[in-house]
């Protein structure tokens, strides 16, 4: 592989927002540093599509691998990515161009500053997902939160201060921990190289504590049960694109980091703290679930459905089965689809009535009714209705689920009705009933720019709602070859014991 | 004498600054000759010691005085931060109406005391130049004499480092004592076995020397003399002294007290723990940025002597490596500080940095990245000077240690957040002037694009330091 296709995507994002910085920032300059930022973004988006193209979904091993010397003798800068993660970098440069659309109506102060973080964020995401050294890895996963961070505090609510603190200091005080690990594994096995590592493992007896620390940070950034409480907030307050950014993708990369960790390099302590995974996941199922059933917060509600919906995630990665790991990543996505698209729903009445309490609205259906057609898609998008995308995620969950623990899966199911619960129910306060608030009479229906951001996000739910095979497709054979993989490693570590 | 090409910088500066204080004492309104001259000084001094291989290795007057690569290393990131310290202070002097020629001439002779103890291989030369060194920074910090806190914040720099001064040079007795010699090498020959006088001894020693570098718990006397000093003055004393004490410490450490290294492991782990978490904490509540930036720079020491006490090569360059980071980071936020000025004067509160962002975008970023690099933010350079550390730390399998010096971090980003919190989220309250010398802009410049794109190639330094290897 001669074209560094993997750096070229990290890097072009990074590369527009350079040249956005130094733009004049009057007020006609916006949009030209809007389109700049546009442009970049679905530049980088067809880029992925041919990677996508290109990339050889039959062999298992890591593809266009960049191995450069960075810090010599230490770190090596080595990217590169496999079927796992090609979808998530997919999925990063789909919703990035979405979320500059919005900008428009939903960020009024600093345009030019937000696209920058939207930008950085962006190149910051990609490399997560296709890092192959955990040092690399870490320097991307943890930068993130510094365009985040800023995201939420400048352009939020009127809690963004607290919120953007608190989501920073969570992570971090999670990724420290893992940054410690890090280091240890240095001096363990004399590499950060993940493809290496895969391939001499790890000693038995460090693997539990080295896995807890990687948990911590993992464990808040998905968000687990109980470390799950920053999500909320800072969904809250969070502009939309911020909240996008922060459901689609922010959240994805703690369930890679499980899938490509976790798992990866500490079979046997992941085979020990399977227990402990489930019941914190059944929390997150029910508990979160029963939660969302009470909010009166639109945005509230759909945060703490993320966290239900991640506790699927989880569960179906510790089954170590074909289905429910496949599934796991096939939720991911489908997660990252829908619940962008309903922070962008959200969007759209928020930037009509400034309030997200679902009180305030009803009988939305006769007002808007474009908008009462997407809003469903999504609803049942999320709900898991068989024909789109979310049904088949959850579906191969269960399955994998029912293969390892009965009892687990059928507790894991009422999740599903409870979702239908939540989600149905929002769905008749918001765009059903009478209109009560007279307010809502004066709201205008779907412009061109919404009703764009909507129905691509729309469509790829329903297509691969019937159609997963792409996706499973590109995902197989690197699923196949981590638990196998997986069973070795266990197998030899029963042996030495 | 054949090697006296070796010392060439220590005498020219020994040289230029009696030329200078002659010249400034006969020709009237001088001062600007003799700040220029002096930068020009400092630049010829770098130039000197760049001229001599980086490896050398020489013993020299006896053994009293040591060039190896630690020394030129030190001593050229001392020359270089003094003169990016000149370069941004002389529209501050100007402002506060204490532009005069004693200014360059104390911060030559302080930097000339410097290089004596980085060089230094005797307890006799040692002591010699910290004195140069400490006497011409007691005057500095009271140079604003007609302000009350700036002559209130010398005289206690004086007292309280008179006193470790004096700990110090009981300390070094006790050493010669029980070594029979004042040299480093023949003490570390001499000092095998232990007994209680002599642990006494290394006490003394190390407390002077924590003291001069603000560790905890000798930290007190920094909050105050950073706060009351004139700026300039304070971005000499965050960094410079710190550079040099730092130089004399693993000097110590690794040179005559080698063998004795159970004994002061455990002081420094102790110093390096409580620096790191007494400066997380005290910080929070600060509402004067110097008083902050001293706090801070407790806190950073205690991370830089976390290296120290692994006992490896590999922990000596990972705090010279952050050092290093640390000096840059720290002037570019002193050269922010000396941007915060409105119609001639200075604004040293958080508060006054309140919305910032709305009227200098660009002053905001530099903050911001600079900030986030203290933090230790990845991909900042901050993250790497403490990545290394702990890469050191770790070997050892230090895990207590780490885990501390880690948490401390994420307490200690919360001030740095609420920083830029009120730069960036809060209302904007004044406008400040925009023209800023050019020394400053460059220093801010270097400083944040230095900071900023570290991380592409990171070896550009750690391949200098790897050369440094003192067991």
């Amino acid at each position: 592989m001669n074209f560094p296709i993997l750096s070229s995507l990290i890097l072009l994002p990074a590369i527009g927002s350079f040249f956005i910085f130094f733009q004049k920032s009057n007020q006609n300059q916006y949009q030209s540093s809007k389109y700049v930022a546009l442009f970049i973004s679905l530049a980088n988006f067809l880029l992925s599509l041919y990677l996508w193209y290109i990339f050889d979904p039959s062999i298992h091993s890591f593809q266009f691998v960049e191995d450069r010397q960075w810090i010599i003798g230490l770190v090596n800068y080595k990217i590169g990515i496999d079927g796992i993660s090609i979808l998530f970098i997919l999925l990063t440069t789909f919703i990035t161009p979405l979320c500059i659309i919005s900008v428009n109506r939903t960020v009024k102060i600093k345009l030019k500053d937000f696209l920058i973080a939207i930008l950085i964020s962006e190149s910051l995401m990609i490399g997560v997902f296709c890092s192959l050294d955990l040092v690399i890895f870490y320097l991307f996963f943890e930068g993130g939160l510094i365009p985040m961070f800023l995201i939420i505090g400048i352009w939020g609510g009127d809690r963004r201060v607290y919120s953007a603190f608190k989501f920073f200091l969570y992570t971090l005080l999670g990724s420290v921990l893992m940054l410690i690990a890090i280091i240890s594994i240095y001096w363990i096995a004399g590499t950060t190289d993940v493809i290496k590592l895969y391939e001499i493992g790890i000693d038995a007896k460090f693997q539990n504590l080295l896995w807890l620390a990687f948990f911590s940070s993992f464990a808040v950034k998905t968000p687990m049960w109980p470390v799950h409480t920053w999500l909320p907030d800072a969904h809250v307050e969070a502009p939309t694109a911020g909240s996008v950014l922060l459901a689609a993708i922010l959240l994805k990369m703690a369930g890679y980091g499980f899938i490509r960790f976790s798992i990866g390099l500490f079979p046997f302590a992941s085979e020990y703290f399977v227990p402990l995974i489930f019941i914190l996941s059944l929390i997150a199922i029910v508990y979160t679930s029963l939660v969302a059933l009470m909010q009166e917060d639109i945005k509230k509600l759909i945060a703490y459905s993320s966290v239900a919906h991640m506790g699927f995630v989880t569960l179906g990665i510790f089954t170590f089965t074909q289905q429910g790991i496949e599934g796991s990543i096939f939720q991911m996505l489908s997660h990252g689809l829908v619940s962008a698209a309903l922070f962008f729903c959200v969007g759209v009445i928020y930037d009509r009535m400034n309030t997200r309490l679902i009180d305030k609205y009803g009988g939305v259906v006769s007002i808007m009714p474009k908008y009462a057609i997407v809003f469903m898609i999504f609803t049942l998008g999320a709900v898991g209705l068989p024909g789109t995308s979310g049904f088949v995620g959850e579906f191969l969950i269960l399955l994998g689920t029912f293969k390892k623990n009965f009892l687990v899966a059928v507790i894991a199911s009422t999740g599903v009705i409870l979702a239908a619960a939540y989600m149905l129910w929002l769905y008749k306060r918001v765009i059903f009933g009478k209109i009560i608030n007279d307010d809502v009479k004066k709201m205008i229906d779907l412009n061109k720019s919404e009703s764009i951001i909507l129905w691509s996000l729309a469509f790829p739910i329903i297509f691969f709602g019937f159609y997963p095979d792409p996706l499973l497709n590109t995902t197989e054979v690197s699923v196949n070859n981590l638990i196998d993989m997986y069973n070795n490693n266990l197998a030899i570590n029963t042996e030495n014991n | 004498m054949e090697n006296l090409n070796l010392v060439f910088p220590e005498i020219f500066i020994s040289i230029t600054l009696m030329f200078l204080l002659i010249l400034g004492v006969f020709k009237k309104k001088s001062t600007s000759i003799v700040f220029n001259l002096s930068i020009v000084t400092l630049f010829i001094s770098i130039a000197l010691i760049i001229n001599n291989p980086f490896d050398t290795y020489k013993e020299l007057f006896n053994g009293s005085f040591k060039i190896d690569q630690l020394s030129t290393f030190m001593k050229i990131i001392t020359l270089a931060s003094g003169i990016f310290v000149m370069l941004t202070s002389s529209n501050y002097l100007k402002n506060l109406k204490i532009y005069k020629i004693e200014y360059p001439i104390l911060l030559l002779s302080s930097i000339l005391g410097m290089l004596i103890m980085i060089s230094s291989n005797d307890l006799i030369v040692f002591y010699m130049g910290l004195e140069l060194q400490s006497l011409a920074l007691y005057v500095l910090a009271a140079f604003n004499r007609d302000n009350a806190s700036s002559s209130e914040s010398g005289l206690k720099y004086f007292v309280l480092s008179a006193l470790s001064s004096g700990l110090l040079l009981y300390g070094c007795s006790l050493i010669y004592g029980f070594s029979g010699s004042t040299n480093f090498n023949l003490i570390a020959q001499n000092l095998t076995s232990t007994n209680y006088a002599l642990t006494s001894g290394i006490v003394f020693i190390l407390v002077g020397l924590a003291f001069k570098i603000s560790a905890v718990p000798f930290h007190m006397w920094a909050p105050d003399v950073y706060e009351g000093s004139p700026t300039s003055v304070t971005a000499f004393f965050a960094i410079l002294p710190k550079i040099a004490a730092l130089t004399v410490f693993i000097r110590f450490l690794y040179v005559p007290f080698i063998n004795v290294f159970d004994q002061w492991q455990m002081i420094i782990i102790f110093i390096s723990i409580s620096s790191m978490i007494f400066g997380a904490i005290a910080a929070i509540g600060q509402k004067n940025l110097k008083r902050l930036i001293a706090y801070s720079s407790i806190g950073h020491m205690g991370y830089a002597l976390a290296g120290l006490c692994v006992g490896t090569n590999e922990g000596i360059q990972s705090s010279i490596i952050y050092i290093s980071i640390y000096l840059v980071m720290n002037l570019g936020f002193f050269s922010c500080l000396f941007m915060i000025k409105k119609n001639g004067i200075y604004y040293e509160k958080i508060q006054d940095l309140s919305g910032l962002s709305k009227n200098h975008p660009i002053l905001s970023f530099c903050l911001l990245i600079i900030l986030f690099s203290l933090a230790g933010i990845p991909p900042l350079a901050g993250f790497f000077a403490k990545f290394y550390i702990f890469l050191a730390v770790l070997e050892k399998s230090m895990y207590i240690l780490a885990i501390l010096g880690l948490l401390s971090t994420v307490v200690a980003a919360f001030y740095y957040l609420r920083i830029i919190k009120i730069i960036y989220f809060d209302p904007e309250i004044e406008e400040y002037d925009r023209d800023h010398n050019p020394g400053l802009k460059l220093t801010l410049a270097f400083s944040t694009i230095t900071i900023l794109l570290f991380f592409i190639y990171p070896s550009v330094l750690t391949e200098i330091i790897s050369k440094i290897n003192l067991i």
